[in-house]
């Protein structure tokens, strides 16, 4: 809307930007913390990760082992700590993957001939009509569970995504003078796409890829619960829920912890990404 | 003017049957890429190389595989989708007996998830920017982002074993009372609620304040009507094709929330079936569960699509 058609709009703006402060760091805090626990994890665990530490199978919270016991009497703190390096680092690939291969083909199925674009348009369409866990059941069933196999099915359910997004955002933007000014110029469809149109849309691909980490780390630990997923000896968060849901009559720490852990790593990623791109909206208008 | 809807609707519903098409050859292409083949896996790794040509000949494996696709897609038609390998019934029999349970499932959670998220929705869009606008948007958008089976777990954990009220597994056995109903659904229910209710109430919201946003009702303010009746009499009725259009797509969330809820509280549904068919590598089954699901998040996905059609004057009239 055009600046100055619309009365202001009675809303608190002060009050808004502190509460958007306050969901920025919790989610900073959060999502941090696990960052750091994937890069760092592995050292600070007490014991090693396969490691039959206790006689109690599902321990509680104790001196030795703060997170309690699993199953097979294992340090759960320690599992945990190794495992979300499987959770983030799994997550984090896909993502990336998933918004290079969309936004890469969104940007340049603008600058292709008219009929290849609606192909590539089509075959996106045809992928963001299959439901991720759909993706990720059919291809397990087919060729087995393996790590790459799950990064190529989260890729081919959350490319689609953005695809789109980067897809509408270049069109607009390839319409534009300066992209025009290049085309004239001679310059290759490569070139428009990296130093003309990408620099423009960087940002909202980024909140976006945001976004994917988060619907990534959902479907891949789900997948690890059905277990499906990441297989033993190796154990991602998922894993570890999986393998401990015969304590929960019990209301075995074993099987809440890594739980809870999956929840505060996408809370924390979903405020975050939240606050920041309202905070960039707010510095627009 | 008014005869572009029905063509409108025609081509909406006509693409949705071209992407299931779509659909249904990347399914197809993808189980049929396997490397090892389904009478092998049938008979086992100790099957004569001949006992493994019968079968396929049987199964008609040996068929170029146009050939099957075109059988494949037939059967839906027929009604004949092929055997289960690791059940030795028919994958319809199977179906049937599934789906009813996963039907009730996700018609108790509709019901029950639309009502609150819509009025929490409402409730939002009416103060916003105030405390309970505020409040709602950071517990919806932490709920959006939680797995399933840490709702399901916090909630075994406070029903079944502190509280006791709840068996911690359902199986749907014998429903004599309402008592049985609710220990059997109530948990289930509830995880798929919490997402659900979550995301809808946000798009609700986000529907609504587009509509609030507009000059009518900056205009209605100006002549000093009241907030409630701004955004009940007037907001609302506008808003009612995108909310209708908010409800559809967050109900396709259901399809993926119920694997993880069927598995985790062992309800005989057809998702579980699936996940089972999964691990049993029985691609017959998989194939007709996945077109299903598909299939499913395709009507969903164009109810929303034609609500936003029916309900947009302009739209409708192009």
């Amino acid at each position: 809307m055009v600046r100055g058609t619309r009365l202001p709009i009675s809303v608190p703006a002060k009050r808004n930007k502190q509460a958007l402060k306050l969901t920025r760091w919790i989610g900073l805090g959060l999502f941090g913390s696990w960052v750091l626990i994937a890069l760092f994890g592995p050292l600070l665990a007490p014991y090693p990760m396969g490691a039959f530490v206790s006689d109690t199978i599902y321990g509680g919270a104790s001196a030795a082992h703060w997170l309690g016991t699993d199953y097979m009497g294992r340090d759960m703190l320690s599992r945990i700590l190794t495992g979300a390096r499987y959770t983030v680092g799994l997550a984090v690939a896909a993502a990336l993957l998933s918004s290079l291969v969309g936004a890469g083909f969104g940007m340049l199925a603008v600058l292709l001939p008219r009929w290849l674009e609606e192909c590539v348009r089509r075959v996106f369409d045809t992928l963001i009509s299959i439901p991720s866990k759909m993706m990720a059941l059919v291809m397990v069933s087919a060729f087995g569970t393996s790590i790459p196999l799950l990064i190529v099915a989260a890729v081919l359910s959350y490319a689609p995504g953005a695809f789109r997004i980067a897809h509408s955002l270049a069109t607009n933007l390839a319409t534009l003078e300066y992209v025009q000014v290049a085309k004239t110029r001679g310059e290759g469809r490569f070139y428009i796409a990296a130093f003309e149109i990408m620099p423009n849309m960087i940002q909202s691909i980024l909140t976006d890829m945001g976004m994917r980490f988060v619907f990534i780390v959902l479907l891949l630990s789900g997948m690890s619960f059905l277990g499906l997923g990441v297989q033993p000896p190796a154990a991602d968060l998922g894993s570890l829920v999986r393998e401990n849901i015969g304590g929960l009559s019990q209301g075995a720490l074993a099987v809440i912890a890594p739980a809870l852990a999956i929840g505060t790593l996408t809370i924390g990623a979903n405020l975050l990404i939240d606050s920041l791109s309202k905070s960039r909206d707010t510095q627009k208008e | 003017m008014r005869n572009a809807m029905p063509k409108l609707v025609l081509g909406r519903l006509s693409s949705s049957l071209v992407t299931l098409f779509l659909v249904s050859l990347v399914i197809f292409t993808i189980t049929s890429l396997l490397p090892g083949d389904t009478a092998q896996q049938i008979l086992g790794q100790f099957a004569t190389p001949e006992q493994v040509a019968a079968l396929r000949a049987e199964l008609g494996l040996d068929q170029p595989p146009l050939v099957r696709y075109w059988q494949w897609l037939s059967g839906f038609a027929t009604g004949d989708l092929g055997m289960s390998a690791s059940n030795a019934t028919s994958v319809a029999q199977l179906m049937n007996d599934r789906l009813p349970n996963s039907l009730l499932l996700a018609a108790i959670t509709t019901a029950i998830s639309v009502p609150i998220a819509l009025t929490m929705g409402l409730v939002a869009a009416m103060r916003r920017g105030g405390k309970v606008d505020r409040a709602l948007n950071v517990v919806t958008l932490s709920m959006v982002a939680v797995p399933e089976f840490l709702v399901a777990t916090l909630a075994v954990l406070i029903f079944a074993v502190h509280l006791g009220w709840l068996p911690a597994l359902s199986y749907v056995s014998t429903v004599d009372s309402l008592g049985d109903f609710v220990r059997i659904y109530a948990m289930p229910v509830l995880t798929l609620c919490c997402v659900l209710i979550a995301q809808m109430a946000r798009m609700t919201r986000a529907a609504l304040i587009d509509q609030l946003d507009s000059a009518y009702i900056e205009m209605a303010r100006l002549k000093g009507v009241p907030p409630v009746r701004r955004v009940l009499r007037h907001a609302l009725p506008n808003a009612v094709g995108p909310i209708a259009n908010a409800v559809a797509l967050s109900l396709s969330y259901l399809l993926g929330g119920v694997i993880i809820v069927e598995t985790i509280f062992n309800y005989p549904g057809i998702a579980s079936l699936m996940v089972d068919a999964v691990s049993n590598r029985d691609l017959a089954l998989v194939q007709a569960c996945a077109m299903l699901f598909c299939g499913a998040y395709l009507i969903l996905v164009m109810v929303a699509d034609l609500c936003a059609i029916l309900s947009n004057p302009r739209l409708r009239n192009r």
